[in-house]
């Protein structure tokens, strides 16, 4: 389990649909889920769990974090789900209806115990807990705390809005409070949040808006419900040449200063201060994980 | 000396001459038709039968078509009916292309004896599964659209009789495609049936005023004109512009498809280009438009089958010229009616590799489509996953040869079968002619091909992943698995030729 990986795009795959979980590898999202929860009706979550856990065990043909969204434990296949899925040893585990704590831990002792019985090296699986209820959301802080199989934080936009007795809207006000109390907990506790679906797969300009609005508040990235989606976000959460070359010029800055023994540092007019460092640094750690930038580690100050 | 018809006397000889004396205005016929001039200024017949029977067809002859009405096509149907009913046999039928004919069925004349022998650039549908299971004694000739004029003109495919069918016609024998209730657009595929055809007959719904006018099909070539009830159904010949695909995996190949040409070291001001159409072709225009634009580069022509995409780069003004073989769409038919910038291009022109010179040796950059490609880079656009008769060979081996940068675009797998494959089932297109093959992953580079260089170095910096071939293949395996070989008898059911008229490959009846 890599925690801190590169997590831009999480695309879904129906389980219920071959051709989408042979096909969706080569879509270049970062994380990609095979679902077995909403988009495969009662009668076909065998078959469909059947088809994830030999995928799985295919060769992988692509560099995709592999996760796999479970049915909830309190439905008749979440546990079934565990039990074959854990074997088949994906990155990691999506977690829907994150209530609470307490549904994390029920989780994490019937995976360490799985790990376990199939001899998989233990804590090798994570888990990307979806806050989706008004109580989860609630208990979002305790949930991000409540195991270190945990690495990400994520909203499921359209059952929240369901538990609030409220619609979703193009402009995504209904979710702002959410999505920055998962953004917080999340931060808090040291793990990604990953924002919620944006449904409307035609509405390309929508997507853009909505990502960059999320990613203003701090997502790491957002869920793709459609291939198409994937390229967009990815583009969006890798850093533009523009704010590379102001890192650069941030961190060479620096070393001027340094070299002229210099304690105030400013470029442009403005000082360059702390959380300036920061934003640089993160940037260049995201050109460097999306590719952007090949540069070596002296572009970071030390 | 020798008085003429008009009183003057003439010696029988002058200088090495031997002069011929006047013998009156209508006279003196032509000797291959025994006519001189068509009495009464109409060619018009009343139905099919009459003006078969004034072709003088008989048993053995060849008869041709054109494919221009694609699936909407109803006078080959209602033509060999006729033949059937007039009781001539043994015909050989050589239209430009077979699509998929249901009604009457193409099969149903190849059982009643009424044609025993096919030529054409393919045979899809029901007539390609029944050659396939061993339906006919004699074997299909497939040739590219470049290889028919090539045929045609060097005798090796005699037009006896050739039926032209044209969405409008005056009684004199103009027409042409873009004006009619079934306009289909370009006729490219059928000005060498009219050149060479030794009786040519416009088939037509709709007859205008003389003169009929763009006269693509021109009365100096047509011997009769006939007008039916109906010719097509204009909703099979194609409707509305072709809609841009939202299959995400199309979409994918399309777009590295427009990195790989905007990168490839001639995508500049005045280039040439032929993408073609199928979701992956008329996706990449629209995006190769994208690029022209972001660049300011403005193409010199674009070639071949046209779709309302290329009529959008040019009312865009990014395409100086539109050469149309043939038009994919009714936006694309449309718009040759009073557009100078697109003109109607014929296949000689298009594809003939043994004329002066043809249009794709002018190409820079062109798009293939394929059923499979092999780890040689050799193509099949023929035969399917069950060795099914799926395509045709259009004009993709033409264009490989002759475009500069040929870039074969597909996916690596459809449904559970590889796209990239140890050997192609039916060799179409030779590998050293293809320069690249794109797919979701990204673009292998044919070390054999001319280009190569060049594409190598200027694809250097782009944003598309280069890979191997053998590794595209390996993945597409890794995916699939890798099918069991297709089984087939020794019996040869067709000949594949190459453009030159060699035989490339053969396909054999399949087992049962």
């Amino acid at each position: 389990m890599n925690r801190d990986r590169l997590r831009r795009s999480v695309l879904y795959a129906s389980a219920s649909n071959p051709a989408n979980i042979a096909q969706a590898p080569l879509y270049r999202a970062d994380c990609l889920v095979y679902d077995l929860e909403d988009s495969v009706s009662v009668a076909e979550k065998d078959a469909a769990r059947f088809l994830v856990y030999n995928t799985l065990r295919r060769p992988r043909i692509s560099q995709s974090e592999l996760v796999v969204r479970i049915n909830g434990l309190d439905t008749p296949f979440g546990r079934q789900d565990l039990e074959a899925i854990v074997r088949a040893k994906p990155d990691l585990i999506r977690l829907p209806k994150c209530e609470s704590p307490e549904i994390v831990h029920e989780v994490c002792d019937e995976i360490s115990r799985i790990e376990r019985d199939a001899g998989i090296e233990e804590n090798s699986i994570g888990i990307m807990a979806i806050i989706e209820t008004a109580s989860g959301l609630l208990n979002a802080r305790e949930t991000a705390m409540a195991s270190k199989r945990l690495v990400a934080l994520s909203l499921g936009g359209e059952d929240f809005t369901a538990s609030m007795k409220t619609t979703r809207t193009a402009k995504g006000t209904e979710l702002y409070y959410a999505r920055n109390v998962i953004a917080l907990a999340a931060r808090a506790a040291g793990i990604q949040a990953i924002d919620t679906v944006y449904s409307d797969i035609n509405d390309e300009e929508g997507l853009v808006e909505d990502t960059l609005a999320i990613k203003n508040i701090g997502y790491d990235g957002k869920v793709a419900i459609h291939p198409r989606q994937v390229d967009r976000i990815n583009t969006l959460f890798t850093p533009t040449d523009k704010e590379i070359d102001k890192a650069m010029r941030i961190f060479a800055a620096i070393r001027e200063a340094n070299a002229r023994n210099s304690g105030v540092i400013a470029l442009d007019g403005k000082m360059i201060d702390a959380p300036v460092v920061e934003r640089a640094r993160r940037t260049m750690a995201l050109a460097k994980a999306t590719g952007k930038w090949n540069g070596g580690d002296e572009d970071g100050v030390e | 000396m020798a008085l003429n018809k008009a009183g003057v006397n003439l010696p029988e000889e002058c200088g090495g001459h031997i002069i011929k004396p006047y013998t009156g205005p209508f006279a003196a016929v032509n000797p291959a038709t025994g006519k001189m001039g068509f009495g009464g200024g109409s060619k018009l017949c009343v139905g099919l039968r009459a003006a078969i029977e004034e072709s003088g067809l008989k048993d053995g002859m060849t008869i041709t078509f054109h494919h221009h009405f694609r699936e909407g096509d109803k006078i080959i149907g209602q033509v060999l009916t006729t033949i059937e009913e007039m009781g001539i046999r043994g015909l050989r039928f050589a239209p430009s292309a077979v699509v998929n004919l249901r009604n009457p069925s193409i099969v149903h004349f190849i059982e009643s004896g009424v044609i025993d022998r096919v030529e054409a650039s393919g045979i899809r549908g029901e007539l390609g599964d029944a050659v396939i299971a061993g339906a006919m004694e004699k074997p299909v000739i497939l040739r590219p659209h470049g290889g028919r004029p090539r045929a045609i003109a060097a005798g090796e495919l005699t037009v006896d009789v050739a039926f032209i069918g044209v969405s409008a016609a005056d009684e004199y024998g103009n027409a042409n495609g873009v004006i009619g209730e079934n306009a289909c657009g370009a006729l490219g595929y059928s000005h060498v049936d009219a050149q060479h055809g030794k009786k040519v007959i416009a088939v037509t719904d709709t007859i205008v005023p003389y003169p009929c006018t763009p006269a693509t099909i021109r009365q100096e070539t047509v011997d009769m004109v006939v007008c039916l009830d109906e010719i097509g159904d204009s909703d099979l010949i194609g409707k509305g512009a072709a809609r841009l695909t939202r299959n995400p995996r199309d979409l994918l190949i399309a777009k590295n498809t427009a990195v790989v040409i905007a990168h490839c070291g001639c995508f500049e001001n005045g280039f040439s280009f032929q993408t073609g159409a199928g979701a992956i072709p008329i996706a990449c225009t629209k995006y190769v438009g994208d690029y022209m634009q972001e660049k300011g580069i403005k193409a010199g022509f674009a070639l071949g089958g046209v779709t309302s995409g290329i009529v959008d780069l040019l009312n865009a003004d990014l395409i100086n010229y539109v050469e149309a073989v043939q038009s994919f769409d009714a936006v694309a038919a449309r718009a040759m009616l009073g557009n100078s910038r697109i003109v109607e291009c014929d296949s000689n022109r298009y594809a003939n590799p043994h004329n002066k010179g043809c249009m794709v040796n002018r190409l820079d950059i062109a798009v293939l489509g394929a059923l499979e490609v092999d780890v040689n880079f050799n193509v099949n656009i023929l035969t399917g996953s069950s060795g099914e008769m799926l395509g045709g060979l259009g004009g993709g081996p033409d264009v490989a040869a002759g475009a500069k940068v040929p870039i074969l675009a597909l996916p690596l797998f459809r449904g559970r079968t590889p796209s990239i494959v140890n050997k192609v089932f039916t060799l179409c297109t030779p590998g050293e002619t293809v320069a690249a093959v794109v797919t979701e992953v990204g673009v292998a580079l044919n070390p054999q091909h001319r280009s190569y260089d060049m594409l190598r170095d200027s694809l250097k910096n782009a944003d598309v992943a280069i890979c191997g071939i053998e590794e595209m293949k390996h993945l597409a395996e890794t995916i699939t698995g890798i099918p069991e070989p297709i089984r087939c008898t020794d019996r040869v059911v067709a000949l594949v030729e190459y453009r030159d008229g060699t035989v490339i490959d053969v396909i054999r009846q399949l087992e049962k």
